[in-house]
């Protein structure tokens, strides 16, 4: 079975995994992907007990994993995915109960624990198979992602805006749909009626001949016994009461009245709390620190050296971060003490101009076409902090053999599997407790967080619960960032204002193939990766390499519409397929937004048509330049086709943050480096939007084609970019090419 | 020597060291965890508190200068009998939070605003609310604001 090749096949796990007793249980749980629908449950009966023992309470029956019902009618679902506060577990609910038809007001729901049992089947059946009978919607995940999850075996990871696309249309929905035919089937037999005089509706089955019905609660003991439909059959979406509706958050209560515990917030008794700094440049290690002045200060119990680390443990943060500031540690640089921003660009320069990519697609003979005066420009970018407004903060104890770990991880199952091998437990005896996340945007995925590591060395030769938390500082110079990236672009056009060669020489650590889509339709197009890794540590940052290639792409295609003379959304629809789902979307934006009708002077019109995670956006920025050189963007279109909405007003805010989320790092942010290390200390210099600079208008409109559910967290973010630089062009007529705008303003 | 304060309306009195920080007393030794630590260097807001009614950014001001202050945090917004503040409910009904880490700061923050201009113009809201937002809930923030206060949702562009 394919599953099963592309697991056996993956490449060296990073980390030995030592003690992990189940990979082998893990490897067969995904191995059944094909095989069943609800979870472990199906292929492995431990596995199921164990899953029930951890969930299902007195009064209360399980269905297929990820769903009680309570005797009370309670509903409640274990959501395999972390919240991150992009609707996520309320679109998931939303799914599961309009297929069960239960009642909104009584449905609940939890994040599952951090157990293989809970494993993320339906995930992995939507990254690794293409599904029967189901169009194959693999494509819109990044390679690394694939490969990533085959490693870790561990699929309860939250990214690539996966969870309702996956998770709830492969597994939830139809959880549903089968716990509605088991319960039915149920009260047939307990009302001696044949079963397709039954209906549901508000968590009770109805037989109107009778006029009897059953409350879901009563049946519920019963029907948790029959085995489940694999392949029920859906509503047809024409029914749908809960889907498509915009139902109201279930998280958001929690988090306007401070009640809502982060990762940040939790406590234990005894516990100290713990903060860090590692080497500031990338790859060095501790060579030596004189403790004495940490523990000089009142309420610092202890400073521990790790590798290339030293921590200050206190009664509190405050002893510990002064304690941790009072030392001068010293720590070597790993070699890497010349690279800097400018030497990265230099290296992209030099191996672009060389010519020897690492890995090319596109069609046609690009290099014969492009003749020998091709339009050129360079673009740069810097690396991205993420910059999410919870610094990481993870607490671990370590006791009677046993550790535990709580905290907000965009990946709570394998952050498990990295805590058993850094402390040599057996997987039973490490149980990991997921809570809120304040933010992520590709950051905790625990590969690229070393606070997993750092809190498990610490809890495990302390005698008490620690709390780890890493100041923002620590946040700032440590990050997973977007990379550093440069791209040459080249094209030819033809006298009748065509473009004949387009060309995408770009370096960075990582292809970024798996992420663009190039919606235009030319007779020769190249891009080609040039790879070049400095000592930075870079990783997903919301809609991935999304972000620099939609910059880099949409700029480059206005530098040709003005180079043609030519109409910058006219020029875009005479390179797109007539009929095409990327051409209504650029119409319709390029309509809604007044496109060519007349501004207020210095103002100008952007526009960008970007495609990620299977969703399309075409945005038109409205924008001028404030007299301080800053950006001011007066509006914002956007249209956006995803396929189809679960809950509208949460995709709206999604498009509505992951606008501002792009105009914010076009317009100031960068990570750079001096001598290897980060230069950049706190949010003070690491400029985010804020309220005033935010546009006051943003116009959003969804176009629901009803083509394959696509993301909806990720692809607000890569067009604002490129909108908002196009529009400045058309305000000022200044070509960004390197962001962010204001250093390039400044500079 | 014990710093004597009101912390949401009841007296208390606190032992930290006189330089900690505002907000690590509120959290750790309060254990009010609904005010948030997120750069601690004034620059986000996430600590947002009242300080005698002032919005003040807790993770700058060390506890010893609340000394017989009185200091409204997230959790005191709420009336007696558990009843949301106005700007929660709005809040809410704007469905403004994402993530939600910043949101006590921001909420704290409008409240001041609201008490001291009773309906805040959008340049009054831009001055005020400095607090940032990854997420970037700014636009339901202000919806919520003016939603609030009796205004309309949608802002007259160049207001501000
Ligand atoms: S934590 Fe106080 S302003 Fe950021
Ligand atoms: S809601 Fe996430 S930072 Fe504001």
């Amino acid at each position: 079975m394919a599953d099963n090749t592309a697991i056996d096949s993956a490449s060296e796990a990073p980390l030995k995994r030592k003690g992990v007793k189940r990979r082998a249980f893990l490897i067969g749980g995904v191995a059944v992907v094909g095989a069943g629908l609800f979870g472990i449950s199906i292929a492995d009966s431990n596995a199921a007990k164990d899953a029930k023992a951890r969930i299902i309470g007195e009064g209360e029956h399980g269905f297929a994993t990820w769903l009680k019902i309570s005797e009370d009618d309670v509903i409640t679902i274990y959501s395999p995915h972390t919240d991150i506060g992009q609707g996520s577990n309320t679109g998931l609910a939303q799914m599961l109960a309009e297929e069960l038809d239960a009642t909104w007001e009584q449905v609940r729901v939890v994040s599952a624990p951090a157990e293989p049992a809970f494993a993320n089947v339906g995930l992995g059946r939507g990254f690794l198979a293409d599904m029967t009978g189901q169009p194959a919607i693999i494509n819109g995940i990044p390679q690394s992602f694939l490969s990533f999850i085959a490693r870790q075996m561990n699929l309860q990871i939250t990214g690539g805006s996966t969870a309702l696309r996956f998770t709830g249309q492969i597994t939830f929905q139809k959880v549903g749909a089968a716990t509605r035919l088991a319960l039915m089937e149920t009260a047939a037999k307990r009302l001696n009626v044949p079963m397709d005089e039954l209906t549901t509706q508000d968590s009770r089955v109805i037989h109107a001949k009778s006029s009897q019905s059953l409350r879901y609660g009563e049946l519920a003991a019963e029907a948790a016994t029959l085995s489940l439909d694999n392949e029920p059959k859906l509503k047809d979406p024409t029914q749908y009461r809960l889907i498509r509706q915009s139902m109201q958050r279930l998280d958001i209560p929690a988090k306007v009245d401070g009640s809502a515990q982060y990762g940040m917030d939790f406590a234990i008794p005894g516990m100290r709390v713990a903060t860090i700094q590692a080497a500031p440049v990338r790859g060095g290690k501790l060579t030596s620190v004189d403790t004495a002045p940490a523990l000089a200060i009142k309420g610092v119990e202890k400073v521990i050296k790790l590798d290339n680390a030293v921590a200050v443990v206190a009664k509190g943060y405050w002893p510990a971060i002064s304690g941790l500031r009072a030392l001068a540690p010293s720590f070597s640089d790993g070699g890497h003490a010349d690279v800097s921003t400018a030497s990265i660009f230099q290296a992209h320069d030099a191996i672009i101009a060389k010519g020897e990519a690492d890995g090319e697609a596109g069609q046609g003979d690009v290099q014969a076409a492009l003749g020998t005066k091709p339009i050129k420009a360079k673009y740069q970018v810097p690396f991205l902090h993420h910059a999410m407004m919870e610094p990481f903060a993870l607490t671990a104890q370590y006791k009677d053999g046993k550790l535990d770990i709580w905290g907000g991880m965009q990946d709570p199952l394998a952050t498990k599997m990295l805590a058993v091998e850094v402390s040599g437990l057996d997987a039973d005896d490490v149980t990991f407790h997921p809570m809120i996340i304040g933010g992520s945007f590709g950051r905790r995925l625990p590969m690229y967080m070393e606070i997993v590591e750092q809190v498990t060395q610490l809890a495990m030769q302390l005698p008490y619960p620690v709390k780890l938390i890493w100041s923002r500082e620590e946040e700032v110079a440590q990050g997973a960032y977007r990379p550093q990236s440069s791209a040459v672009l080249q094209a030819a056009l033809t006298d009748k204002k065509r473009i004949a060669a387009y060309r995408n020489d770009y370096a960075q650590p990582e292809s970024a193939e798996d992420e663009t889509v190039f919606p235009y339709i030319l007779p020769a197009v190249s891009r080609r990766h040039f790879a070049h890794v400095s000592n930075q540590q870079t990783g997903a940052w919301r809609s991935v390499n999304s972000t620099q290639q939609g910059f880099y792409n949409e700029s480059f295609m206005d530098e040709l519409a003005h180079a043609a003379g030519e109409d910058p959304v006219v020029f875009r629809r005479n390179h797109l397929t007539a009929g095409s789902r990327h051409l209504r979307v650029l119409d319709e934006a390029a309509a809604r937004s007044g496109w060519g009708t007349p501004l207020p002077a210095g103002r100008g019109r952007g526009v960008a048509l970007v495609e990620s995670f299977k969703t399309i956006v075409a945005q038109v920025v409205e924008a001028s330049v404030g007299e301080d050189g800053m950006p001011k963007v007066h509006k914002v279109t956007t249209v956006v086709d995803a396929g189809s909405i679960v809950n509208p007003d949460a995709a709206m805010a999604q498009i509505e943050g992951g606008t501002i989320m792009g105009l914010s790092s076009a317009i100031g942010e960068a990570i750079t480096l001096e001598k290897g290390a980060v230069q950049q200390s706190n949010l003070s210099d690491y400029p985010l939007l804020n309220m005033a600079q935010a546009p006051l208008s943003q116009d959003i409109h969804f176009l629901n084609s009803g083509a394959p559910m696509g993301g909806i967290g990720e692809p607000g973010v890569p067009p604002a970019a490129p909108a908002l630089a196009n529009a400045l062009f058309a305000a000022a007529g200044k070509r960004v090419r390197n962001l962010p705008i204001l250093t390039q303003a400044k500079g | 020597m014990a710093i004597q304060t009101s912390i949401n309306g009841k007296a208390v009195a606190l032992s930290a060291e006189p330089d900690t920080p505002l907000l690590w007393v509120i959290r750790e030794e309060l254990g009010l965890t609904g005010t948030k630590f997120g750069c601690g260097v004034a620059a986000c807001g996430a600590c947002t508190v009242h300080v005698d009614g002032e919005p003040t950014r807790s993770c700058s001001v060390p506890v010893s200068e609340v000394a017989g202050k009185s200091i409204t945090t997230i959790e005191g917004l709420k009336s007696a009998d558990g009843t949301l503040h106005a700007v929660q409910t709005a809040w809410i009904a704007a469905q403004v939070p994402q993530c939600g880490y910043c949101q006590s700061g921001q909420i704290m923050a409008a409240v001041a605003l609201i008490e001291k201009t009773g309906r805040p113009s959008d340049a009054q809201i831009d001055a005020a609310m400095t607090n940032l937002c990854r997420c970037g809930t700014y636009p339901r923030i202000r919806k919520a604001i003016r939603a609030a206060t009796g205004q309309a949702a949608v802002a007259v562009e160049g207001a501000a």
